[in-house]
């Protein structure tokens, strides 16, 4: 076990350190804040809204050792001079240049792409992009079978040797319940489906590709989330960066969690409004910016804003961590402002019946003002939905981007989402989605506790499925991910710019399809893959 | 020795007074309070909360009224084939683009079947996360050498794929020079990269070409800035809005006079025109090197969902790590991508139908003429054709309650017809009202005719 030093965190840091144990009796509660290594001691203090929380709320993210950030950028320096040196000879046609180039006729256009852009993928991305891009050919349920791909000319192309690795564990696939399947209800229902409906739709929800299907759908969906009403859309990405844009515009404030997600970026950037960022999960951060947003309101004319929109993710997919609800909410309504909620990772993933964060923290689904979520990751198909009161989806039916211009979803990917809802929700008749999500819980808890035992640096909350492992140094992030494949283990390794630069990390994704053998064969891979590369286990 | 200088004089007094007040000065700033560089009115906690009581925010979405005609959504009831059962009546689809037909086809549907046993459905990941599958790499392959260029990237959406192609290349500061009639998809892209957009009016090469000769004279200012200012023209093959093609070689020689890459958008003439369905260039009989970027989304033709560009490897594989709606999202079921490639399939070896297509839509395009009240907009071959009003009744409203009871006349007698639909306010130049004629391989020439007469007879009782 890491040997923990605690003290009493100022208070712009407690809500990153905190964990507010036994909140039901309300104001003094217990927190034990994690700050560096060395001795234990425990202390007692007043958490601020501690008494919103009706479960302990466990999330850590310790802090980067001083001598491991210091050789991570060295690391990061001795590739960036060599990369310059590389560069060198390929401009010196002392390197042969692999680059694909531009076309002799257009060679006097003004180039493309600015050299110094593609810097680092040339000279970083390129040495470990073996890592990414794994191509696989079966169902990516919790084994998978991947293409062997060979590189003779240091990953610049792939060969591909026609052998298939056979049953690689798979813990890179966002298949948080299993539902990734090629046998079954859901299968059986989509086949069905699609020998009647045909693939495609050829045309918009508003004009001619309104299908039953789609009605059917978007019903089950607001009563499985305990909403009035839904819609569903046929990618998950633009789900929000079509959606937000009908919701606010120019005059309308959006306050963006520092962690969030590339499309609700770009929603936010395409809508027009004034974007704010507050401090990843930190309240203290949100409460100072609404509070000042509405008291001085917009910059230099000091118009009153429109309306604020706050944005929050329900599991953050990079760190682990899972929003605040409810002190979200508790500000929401204090400060008169929209919650939309994103729960592309939580849904299905969290709460006693698979209803995402809402239901884990206990809380009233109204009031959340946008319920979105993805169908990506918990159902086994593709998509996103929307789901709030009447007046807003009404609203959406007529003025989002998505219904007026983008083809509907697929009739097959349709079933598959009705029967695994179905399934969760337990109207199948059976009680396989019940098991499912306590199984999935069940595998969060024991495969975090026991890398936790190992001594591994695992930041998020205890109860996300998604499993950080801290690398740090940029060469760990292929070998680490190298030595996993030779053991027959597929996770994601992720580094700079997804990350923050000396923050790389290998993620795990669990799923309620992986047995209890299979996380303990993972535990042990995991254990002999990191003590290849390292001096001294931590 | 003298010690002292007897050259110094005593200060003038002036001096002596000026210094003195200077140290009064600066003690007196050394003494008084600091204060702050920006203006910001200290408000009292008690003004601050009463603020934050007073301010009312808007309704998050503003009611919308219960007739709105783009609220109540028409509902098909099974497949919406050839025969198409709308609001519980069976009618004769006119209104999806299925233009090959290939929406019902029985070997698509087996192929994705086969897919589906295979692979389920979701692909539970992006690509660059166990999401790339052998069905993806394969559909990749295999549009890339229909198109004969060297790489192809597919997405999940066929909105997304323009909309992301577009900022991966041009970004702030970068010219993109776009026809007026471009799709919101494209509207979108454009503004998603940040850059500078010049409009031109719609298939005009002289008004494109005195913009492109402002920007040189602009250029020739400012040579440093010009050299890294990327320079792009996006067109449509087909334009969804207005039926009718670009002037692709006047466009190439455009490109080469004024060093302007070319970004084509080609939904709905890929697997249109041609003599083998390659789209536009086929058309021209153009070498597809001369356009950069070629992209199209499979959810007209191939009728699957999805979309895909292609072009040099050079230009296309920029967007496996800098096209937004490709890494950041899950990519596309194999049962969808299975279908494209069955699709793809057939398109190769029956490449007649293509100059079926084409007779149809000529046939059609001639019957609708002479309508009284209703003008026909597109090209005699398009297979997307509008029907606009010849004279607007004044507001775009009763236009659009107008055009309705002509498609209900046509609904109710068994022929599916649906307006085109746009968001009002979001568009940058709003076409106007029309219904959407859409002609697809699988309609029998009586079919067609009886459409062209019912049309008639419903703008005689509706218009007149």
């Amino acid at each position: 076990m890491t040997d923990l030093k605690y003290r009493l965190a100022p208070a712009s840091e407690m809500s990153r350190y905190c964990f507010p144990n036994n909140a039901v009796s309300g104001d003094a509660s217990r927190c034990v804040c994690l700050i560096d290594s060395s001795t234990v001691e425990e202390i007692n203090h007043i958490v601020h809204n501690g008494g919103l929380y009706k479960r302990p709320f466990n999330e850590a993210f310790e802090e980067t050792p001083m001598l491991v950030a210091v050789l991570t950028y060295v690391g990061y320096g001795v590739l960036t001079l060599f990369g310059y040196l590389r560069d060198f000879m390929r401009q010196w046609k002392i390197e042969k240049c692999q680059n694909a180039t531009e076309r002799e006729e257009q060679k006097d256009f003004v180039p493309l792409y600015q050299d110094f852009e593609n810097f680092y993928n040339r000279n970083l991305y390129m040495r470990i992009r073996d890592s990414w891009n794994r191509p696989i050919c079966s169902v990516p349920g919790a084994k998978v079978d991947m293409m062997e791909r060979v590189s003779h000319d240091y990953n610049w192309t792939f060969t591909y040797t026609g052998r298939v690795i056979k049953d690689i564990i798979n813990m890179g696939s966002y298949n948080y319940l299993g539902f990734a399947q090629k046998t079954g209800a859901c299968q059986e229902a989509a086949a069905k489906v699609l020998s009647q409906y045909g693939a495609g739709v050829c045309s918009t929800r508003q004009e001619m590709g309104n299908l039953d299907k789609h009605e059917e759908l978007e019903k089950l969906v607001a009563r499985f989330l305990g909403v009035e009403s839904a819609m569903a859309y046929g990618m998950g990405f633009a789900t929000n960066s079509m959606n937000i844009p009908a919701l606010v515009g120019k005059g309308c404030l959006i306050l963006s969690d520092e962690l969030n997600h590339a499309s609700l970026v770009l929603g936010a950037r395409l809508s027009g409004a004034t974007i704010r960022i507050f401090k990843h999960n930190n309240m203290q951060s949100l409460e100072k910016l609404l509070k000042d947003a509405i008291v001085h309101g917009q910059p230099r004319t000091r118009r009153p804003w429109k309306k604020i929109l706050i944005l929050v993710e329900g599991i953050y997919s990079m760190e682990g961590s899972i929003v605040r609800l409810p002190e979200v909410i508790a500000l929401k309504k204090k400060y008169k402002s929209y919650l939309y909620l994103d729960e592309a990772h939580s849904i299905g993933a969290l709460g006693p019946s698979g209803r995402g964060v809402v239901e884990y923290f206990g809380l009233n689904p109204e009031d959340v003002d946008v319920m979105m979520g993805t169908f990506t990751k918990s159902f086994g198909a593709a998509g996103g939905y929307i789901g709030g009161k009447k007046e807003l989806i009404d609203y959406l039916r007529t003025y989002s981007h998505s219904a007026a211009y983008a083809t509907s979803m697929s009739p097959p990917v349709v079933e598959q989402i009705i029967t695994s809802v179905k399934c969760i929700m337990g109207e199948d008749g059976t009680n396989i989605g019940r098991a499912r999500v306590q199984q999935l819980a069940e595998n969060t808890r024991y495969f975090r506790r026991r890398l936790k035992e190992m001594g591994f640096i695992i930041y998020g909350n205890e109860d996300s499925p998604v499993v950080p492992l801290m690398l740090y140094m940029p060469a760990k992030i292929g070998a680490f991910g190298r030595e996993m494949l030779k053991r027959n283990i597929g996770v994601v390794v992720v580094g700079f710019p997804a990350t923050p630069i000396i923050e790389s990390r290998a993620r795990f994704c669990l799923s309620a399809a992986h047995t209890k053998e299979m996380l303990d064969t993972a535990h042990e891979r995991t254990w002999k893959s990191w003590n290849r590369y390292s001096l001294h286990p931590k | 020795k003298r010690v002292r200088d007897t050259r110094t004089k005593l200060a003038p007094a002036y001096h002596l007074i000026l210094e003195g007040i200077l140290i009064l000065w600066i003690i007196r700033l050394l003494f008084s309070k600091t204060y702050k560089l920006q203006e910001r009115s200290d408000l009292t906690l008690k003004e601050k909360e009463e603020l934050i009581e007073e301010w009312q925010p808007e309704p998050l979405v503003p009611p919308v009224p219960k007739d709105h005609p783009a609220l109540n959504y028409n509902i098909v009831s099974g497949p919406p084939t050839h025969i198409i059962t709308v609001n519980g009546k069976e009618c004769i689809n006119f209104a999806s683009f299925n233009f090959l037909g290939l929406l019902n086809n029985e070997k698509v549907k087996s192929a994705a079947q086969a897919s589906l046993k295979k692979y389920g459905v979701g692909t539970c990941g992006p690509r660059g996360f166990y999401g790339t599958f052998d069905v993806h790499l394969e559909l990749e392959e295999r549009l890339a050498k229909f198109m004969r260029t060297e790489e192809a990237i597919i997405y999940s959406y066929g909105f997304a794929t323009i909309a992301s192609a577009i900022p991966a290349y041009s970004k702030r500061g970068d010219i993109v020079f776009v026809d007026e009639a471009a799709c919101f998809a494209i509207q979108k892209g454009l503004q998603a990269s940040r850059s500078n957009i010049k409009l031109f009016k719609h298939n005009d090469m002289a008004d494109l070409e005195r913009l492109l000769k402002e920007q040189e004279t602009e250029d020739q200012k400012n040579p440093r800035k010009a050299r890294v200012t990327r320079r792009f023209i996006v067109v449509e093959g087909l334009y969804m809005n207005t039926g009718d093609i670009c002037p692709l070689p006047e466009l190439i020689k455009l490109k080469y006079k004024y060093k302007v890459r070319i970004f084509l958008e080609e939904s709905l003439s890929f697997g249109v025109l041609g003599e083998h369905g390659r789209g536009i260039t086929e058309h021209f009989g153009i070498n597809i090197d001369d356009i950069d970027l070629i992209s199209a989304n499979m959810e007209n033709s191939l009728a699957s969902i999805g979309g895909f560009c292609c072009g040099r490897s050079f230009i296309i594989d920029h967007q496996r790590l800098s096209g937004q709606g490709y890494c950041f999202s899950a990519s596309l079921p194999p049962l969808l991508a299975a279908a494209a490639i069955e699709a793809l399939n057939i398109m190769e070896d029956s490449p007649d139908i293509f100059q079926t297509l084409r007779a149809k839509c000529e046939r059609i395009h001639k019957a609708l003429q002479g309508i009284s009240g209703l003008k026909v907009v597109g090209e005699s071959f398009s297979p997307a054709l509008h029907l606009q009003l010849e004279e607007s009744c004044g507001s775009r409203e009763n236009d659009v309650k107008l055009l309705k009871r002509v498609v209900d006349y046509c609904m109710n007698s068994g022929i599916a017809l649906t307006q085109a639909r746009y968001l009002e306010k979001e568009e940058k130049c709003l076409p106007p009202p029309s219904i959407r004629v859409v002609i697809t391989v699988e309609q029998t020439e009586q079919e067609l005719d009886k459409a062209a007469s019912l049309l008639k007879e419903a703008a005689q009782s509706v218009l007149n």
